[in-house]
């Protein structure tokens, strides 16, 4: 059973067709990434299944449980990781659970818990202000977890930090997703992001985007640390630089 | 060391400058050039404000608590006209302009006419005083709302908030510093506001005391109750400021290098 899955999609804005007939599904503790350039809808599509876009056509299901048009099921995070300065990192983090009425002490207890595993412990306290880019995005993660704990979209979340923060972040995302058991479906226009972190990868290409290719990335989850030093990480790039420009 | 010393001579220039202007003053009305009754010197002034110094005290309570109630009714007044303005775009529409118009309106010109209308006691002063503040503290208040960033209040949306969890989790802190800036302003325009008010009739209060003094000729009186009304001004202001600080404590948050972890 796929536990996140779009139906045909489309839409249109001012009669520019979008996107057409996008249909992704996503297994349990998966990663999939939507590969495409500037301009090719990802982010339309990302507004689509979290709710708060309706499509012109098309349904979202989560867990075979229809919610186009519905936000609150599925959470995002984004490039800007949208911590509210004014909030300690811990009460940025609980956000979620006290908008749904949880209180304030009970959610502290029950996101306490998690920032070990998220790398973020000795930061309850501070203020946003306080942290680095790389763990404003932890946070950030942390907060899109409390909000939808089975799967989370990311909108091109690593793509402001540097280089070398980029390489620590891709790591310690992989080893928090398999800790949590998060599914994961990643929008990003970095080739080399999509083959290092994705179990496949699908092409959003052409003008109304359409995802015309799907790539399975065949190594496991724990030998991904050095995987873009080897031949097979270059073949999987050669394939996809090629179908993208076509 | 090199910032130490220079906070000190960014604190030093301004006191230096005051001093300047003092010691000029001083200097025109010891020798003459100005008449001692049109210009009094520095030591009169000081002179007539310790003799006369419980009188301007009591006066200046007077003042000082219009300029309270007019600044605390006029900031309520702004919260609600600009929390309702957020919401409904045409509100903001069909008043803004008229907002804008009340504050082209002469204060010298209405204030005669809300003594006629409500009489000699505080509440013209009062209202003259709401009507001096609430309009840069509403303004400010609505370009803060309208400054909380729309992929945050997405990002609520998508957690399924109601519009009173978005104004309060969103809207509100990210219109605090536009509402302190109008603070700001409003703090100084009370004082005064409420000192003009005083002159066109009442019992108390500072201006008042300077409509008697100027139809007295103490010129060296007059002086004091000026540099008393800026001292309450910035007294006022001094307190916002503090209030700001109090009221965002995050912005004093300094980076913690050593609990970055990275």
């Amino acid at each position: 059973m796929a536990l996140l899955r779009t139906e045909n999609i489309s839409i249109a804005f001012d009669g520019r067709q979008i996107l057409r007939d996008i249909s992704v599904s996503l297994e349990e503790g998966e990663l999939v990434s939507l590969l495409g350039l500037s301009g090719s809808g990802k982010s339309t599509l990302l507004n689509i299944i979290s709710g708060l876009l309706p499509p012109d056509a098309g349904r979202v299901f989560l867990e075979e449980e229809e919610i186009t048009g519905r936000p609150g099921h599925v959470s995002y995070m984004l490039q800007k990781d949208l911590l509210l300065e004014h909030k300690r990192i811990i009460d940025n983090v609980c956000l979620p659970l006290t908008l749904r009425g949880t209180k304030r002490r009970q959610a502290h207890r029950e996101a306490g818990q998690y920032f070990d595993q998220f790398g973020l412990s000795g930061t309850e306290r501070l203020y946003p202000a306080q942290l680095s880019g790389g763990m404003r995005q932890r946070a950030a993660l942390l907060r899109t977890y409390l909000s939808s704990r089975k799967i989370v979209l990311l909108d091109e979340p690593f793509s402001a930090l540097d280089m070398i923060t980029k390489g620590q972040m891709h790591e310690w995302y992989l080893d928090v997703m398999h800790r949590v058991h998060l599914t994961t479906l990643l929008i990003t226009h970095d080739v080399n992001e999509a083959i290092l972190l994705s179990d496949r990868v699908c092409l959003l290409t052409g003008s109304p985007g359409e995802i015309r290719h799907v790539i399975r990335i065949e190594a496991p989850w724990d030998q991904r640390k050095d995987f873009e030093l080897t031949p097979e990480f270059l073949s999987y790039k050669q394939q996809i630089m090629g179908l993208l420009r076509s | 060391m090199k910032r130490k010393s220079e906070s000190i001579r960014n604190k030093l220039l301004p006191v230096l400058t005051f001093c300047l202007i003092l010691l000029i003053w001083w200097g025109l009305s010891v020798s003459g050039v100005i008449p001692g009754y049109m210009l009094p010197s520095p030591a009169d002034v000081i002179r007539a404000f310790v003799r006369d110094f419980p009188n301007l005290m009591q006066h200046a309570w007077v003042s000082l608590e219009e300029a309270l109630i007019g600044l605390v009714a006029g900031t309520l007044l702004a919260f609600g006209l600009a929390c309702a303005m957020d919401r409904f775009e045409s509100l903001e529409k069909a008043f803004m302009p008229l907002l804008v118009v009340t504050q082209t309106i002469p204060t010298i010109a209405i204030a005669p006419l809300l003594v006629l209308w409500m009489g000699f006691g505080v509440a013209p002063k009062i209202t003259l005083v709401i009507v001096t503040t609430f309009f840069p503290i509403a303004v400010g208040l609505l370009d803060g709302f309208k400054s909380a960033d729309p992929d945050s209040v997405n990002l609520l949306l998508s957690m399924n908030a109601d519009r009173w969890q978005i104004f309060w989790v969103v809207k509100f802190p990210a219109a605090l510093p536009y509402f302190f800036s109008g603070l700001r302003i409003s703090a100084s325009y009370a004082v005064v506001g409420a000192v003009i008010s005083e002159w066109l009739g009442g019992f108390e209060g500072l201006g008042v005391y300077m409509t008697r003094v100027r139809k007295a000729y103490a010129f060296d009186k007059m002086f004091a109750v000026i540099f008393l009304i800026i001292i309450v001004s910035l007294l006022l202001m001094r307190l916002v400021t503090l209030l700001r600080a109090v009221s965002m404590p995050w912005l004093r948050a300094r980076p913690a290098h050593e609990k970055k972890g990275e």
